[in-house]
Parts: C-alpha cells; structure tokens; sequence
C-alpha cells in the first residue's frame, strides 16, 4: 500500500527500468482526457444509482416490516439477485438491455414507451448501468428492514396516542430511528458506486465489444484497471488509485459533515 | 485516513447491541391486521417479478436453440436440454469449475480461520496498543481495493507467481478486516470464566482457543466462510490480473471470455445458448448455499449496518 504511494511516483511499467517522476503523474492524470471524462461517468452513474437504490430498499423493507406472512418469501425472493454472479448479471444485461431486440425494451413496447438503446445511446448507458446495479437491491433491503424492526414500538404508539398519520410515523418516527443505518449505507453504496466493475467490465468490455463500446461506460476503475494491466502503466495507474482513495475521503468526509444534521444517534447525548 | 476516526467514517462501531448476534426476540406488534396487509403483499408479488423474472427468462434462454435464443419467449419452442451437456465439450468448462471450487473453498477456510485466531487474540488478550491496532485492522476496510491492487500484484511479480491462482488465495492467510471484526464481536461475548475454567483444567491458549471459542461462534465462522466463498466464486478482477492460461481460468472468466467467443461480431457463431447454460451452472452453487445458508446471510448483513 505504501509502495503504491511510492509508485505513483514512478514511471514503472514491469518492464522498463523505473525512474523518479515526482508529481508527474498525478499533473498526466489532469490532462488525459480519458481520466477526467471516466471519473465524470463514475461520478454521474453513482449519483443516479445510490438515491435509486436508497429508495427502492426503503419502499420494500418498510413495505416488508408491515407484513406478518410472507415476508420471509417476499425477503428470499428480493436476496435472489444478490447471490447471482456478477459477470453472470453483465451477461445478461448484454442481452436484455439489447435495444429494441432486448427483453426489457420488448416489455417497454407494451406500454408504447420510447425503446432506448441501452448498450449504445450515451443518454441512456448510465441509467442502464444504475438499474443493473439496482437489481441487487436485496442487501439494503434486508439491512433496512433489520434496522425498522429494531425501532422501539412504544415511540409508533406514543405517536399514534398524539394522533399521527401513517405517513407522519414514517416521517418522524422511522426515518430518524434508522437515520444511522442509511448514512452507512449511503456512504458504502457511494464508495461501491465509485469502485464498480465486474458487471460494467463484463457488459462494455468483453472481448467482442471492447472496440465498440462508448466513452460513456468507461468508469474510473476501468481506465485504471487498463492502464495497469493493458498497458503496464502503474505508476500513473498508482496515482488514480489513490487520487480515488482522496476523493473517498473527502466525499465521506463531506457527508459526514452535511449528515450531522440529520442522523440521530440513540444515547448520544450520554457520550 | 488518519484524520477520520473508523467510527465516525461510518463503520461499525465495537459495541453491539446483544440483539444483533442473537436473532432479536419478537417483542411487539407492528405488522398491520391481516386484511390491510393484502395490499402490500400485491405490490410486493408485483415487484417480485423484477426479480424473479430475469432467473426464469436465464434458465428459458439456456434451453432454447441458437437460432431462438434472442426470442425472449418465456417457454422455448422446443427444448434443448443437449445445451447443458454441449457447455463442458466446446469450453473446459469442467477445468474452470474445478479451478473456482477449489479456489473458493480453500480462500474461505483460510480467511475463516486466520481472521478467528486474530480476532480471538483481539478479544482474549489484553496487549498495549491493542486498540490502536484493531483500529488500524479496521481502517483497511475504508481502503479502495484498487489502492492494493497494484502493488500487491508487483510483490507477486517479485516472486514470480505472477500468472498462477495462488494469489487468488493466499492473501486470505492474513484474515480480512470485516471477518476480523465480525467474529471478534462474537468471542467477547464468551463469558471470560469458561475460558477461567478452561485454564484450571490444563488448557493452553490453543486448545482454549479450539475447544471453547471456535464451537460458540460457530455461528460467526459459517458467516465468514459464506460471504468469502460467495466473494471468491464471483471475483472477476483479480482472475483477470493473474491467470492467463486457459485451463487456469475460473468460472467467471471463462464466461466473460466466452462473451467473445460466441459473439458475432468477433466471429464467432452467436452460440449465446451455451454461455446462457454457463451462467446458470455458475450461479447454481451459489443459490444451493444460499438455500442452506439463508439465515446465516441475513444475519451476517444485518451485522455489516449495526453502528452504535
């Protein structure tokens, strides 16, 4: 970890001798425009994928929490896609996202909505990716739904004895209690927004489309991952690592920060 | 890094409600009465089919013919079974399976194990600088794996290992900050005194470790041996990193290479029917543990949110 510190300030590419760059790489990394424009695509993709999947996981779980029957069922069946295989779930994004031919558009057609090309138009590529990415909301769900079920059910009674409305309950009551849990996972999803790529990597970058596909699919650690190991330049790969590890930090930081004002610690006045 | 605290960077603090590592006791209400709930189960079989359609629609897809497999019809105009049988003759299909069962396997046995000695050595021993450490074990849970990435492949390059499957594996004999974390939460719930009684009866740090800590968090290790295999079965960057012959390869990047193969425009025959049998032989073991393992999973998440 340390040497990659190191590294980044190297021109070593395995082969040749390495020499000293200083901050060179990190002054290339400003301006290649392939590193600019794939840490935009990151940053565009995730801030459409984390609210996407925040909110979904919250309808369902707190749908989930009022069920006394089925849940289990209802909980397995949304888990499913977790556990299915990441180039598995590029693959076949490959194919149901395959513009008009593809399943998803098909279905779309029913309802005459406009069939966009998913794998090719730039407008729609990112929005794709969220929901290939969204279909694996099953963990926040199951998260979100241990996190309501742990909320005290003297305050929904407190409430209800005050005349709230179902909807103030919610808004009061639950959102607050789970306040911790959805601050960790809008961090984590935010991180893991940043980082993704077996799915991207296997639906834009397998062997046959790699030439085709758009600028709009390169992500940040798909540019890095190919400069490390396609063209052998760690160095310069060395230093976006961890130009993303700083970006991670400050954007945590950043969230810690706005977060403060809305996440409610139980007992923390005690502390 | 240092100038966040693990805690207030959003990870999960030590202290643990006793609800999380025991499923927590039904203590109230809060389902609606039967009738109203009706609703919410109609939305939710809606949903469900966003889910459970694209399974239905994989396993269709891997029974149908070449020329049919872009059809999207759910029941196949005739039934191609010989798919699932073609799959292990036109790719050594059975070498990658191999390759990721053992790979997987053995990466989580060796992360279950390594990370229970450490964490029993957080949890047991009292040593200076004990928090200290077990914070920094925690700070590598923020850390990028592409920070690692690289310079980790370059001290296996050093070595020469560089394009056999022994990296895929042998970091786990270091443990892995979560599990780390996880099972140590479990060991400090063993009451100190069996481990008291323990010592009066002859046992050393080792077999108190192995006949008292293990088999009371036996729960904790099955977890981490889930998580690592279902991680280790999926992985696709690091196969890409290091394996380059073909009978090397594992499950995952077998199929993504086939993804090239069979597609049209890289000339191959547009035999999408075989990798769609591919990707379902490769999530079938995965949907077997979880069948098994359902609940271990279920808590094991609801561990990963818990922050005090």
């Amino acid at each position: 970890m340390i040497w990659g510190a190191i590294l980044s300030f190297t021109d070593y590419s395995v082969v040749a001798p390495t020499h000293n760059v200083g901050l060179a790489n990190y002054r290339a990394i400003g301006n290649d425009p392939y590193a600019l424009l794939s840490l935009k695509n990151s940053f565009e993709m995730t801030a459409i994928y984390v609210p996407f999947e925040m909110g979904l996981a919250l309808l369902f779980a707190s749908m989930l929490a009022k069920l006394s029957r089925f849940d289990g069922f209802f909980r397995t069946v949304f888990y499913l896609p977790v556990m299915t295989p990441t180039v598995a779930i590029g693959g076949m994004y490959l194919l149901m996202f395959n513009g008009p031919y593809g399943l998803v558009d098909q279905f779309l057609g029913i309802f005459h909505i406009p069939e966009p090309y998913w794998l090719t138009d730039p407008n729609w590529i990112k929005p794709g990716i969220a929901a290939m990415l969204v279909w694996q909301v099953g963990g926040n769900t199951v998260l979100y739904l241990a996190a309501i079920k742990n909320v005290p059910q003297q305050l929904y009674e407190a409430a209800a004895i005050d005349g709230a409305s179902a909807w103030r309950r919610f808004k009061d009551v639950t959102l607050p209690m789970i306040s911790p849990t959805l601050f960790f996972t809008f961090i984590i999803l935010t991180v893991y927004g940043l980082q993704v790529f077996d799915q991207i990597y296997t639906a834009f970058y397998n062997p046959s489309n790699a030439k085709i596909s758009s600028d709009t699919s390169l992500m940040y650690v798909i540019y890095l991952f190919q400069q490390a190991f396609s063209y052998l330049h760690m160095g310069f790969a060395s230093a976006m690592a961890w130009l993303l590890f700083g970006i991670i930090m400050v954007i945590t930081a950043v969230q810690i920060v706005v977060s403060k004002r809305f996440v409610y610690y139980e007992g923390e006045q005690t502390r | 890094m240092t100038s966040i605290s693990p805690e207030r960077a959003g990870m999960p603090s030590p202290d643990i409600p006793p609800g999380v590592l025991t499923p927590p006791e039904p203590r109230w209400r809060r389902s609606l009465p039967a009738l109203k709930q009706v609703p919410f189960v109609v939305l939710l079989a809606g949903f469900s089919v966003l889910f459970i359609y694209p399974f239905l629609w994989l396993v269709s897809a891997s029974l149908k013919s070449r020329a049919d497999v872009f059809n999207n019809k759910l029941i196949p105009s005739h039934f191609v079974f010989h798919n699932y049988a073609k799959i292990w003759s036109v790719a050594p299909f059975l070498h990658w399976f191999a390759n990721s069962m053992y790979i997987s396997i053995l990466a989580a046995v060796l992360v279950t194990f390594a990370s229970a000695l450490t964490a029993f050595a957080f949890a047991y021993f009292r040593f200076p600088l004990r928090n200290f450490l077990f914070g920094c074990v925690l700070a590598t849970m923020m850390l990028p794996t592409v920070v690692t990435m690289i310079p980790v492949y370059l001290i296996w390059h050093h070595i020469g290992l560089s394009s056999s499957q022994i990296p895929l594996w042998a970091p786990n004999l270091f443990g892995s900050a979560f599990y780390i974390f996880l099972q140590r939460q479990f060991f400090m719930g063993i009451p100190r005194t069996y481990f008291e009684a323990a010592r009066m009866d002859g046992d050393n740090y080792f077999t108190m470790f192995w006949r008292i800590a293990v088999p009371l968090a036996k729960p904790a290790l099955i977890v981490t041996f889930l998580f690592e295999f279902k991680a280790k079965w999926n992985d696709l960057m690091t196969p890409l990193i290091y394996l380059h012959g073909y009978h090397q390869y594992t499950v995952p990047l077998g199929l993504y290479n086939l993804l090239g193969v069979y597609s049209p425009s890289a000339g191959g025959q547009g035999d999408y029917e075989w990798l769609m049998a591919g990707f379902v032989l490769a999530t079938a073991p995965l949907l077997i543990i979880f069948a098994f393992g359902q609940r271990y999973f279920v808590r094991g998440i609801t561990l990963q949110g818990y922050k005090g």
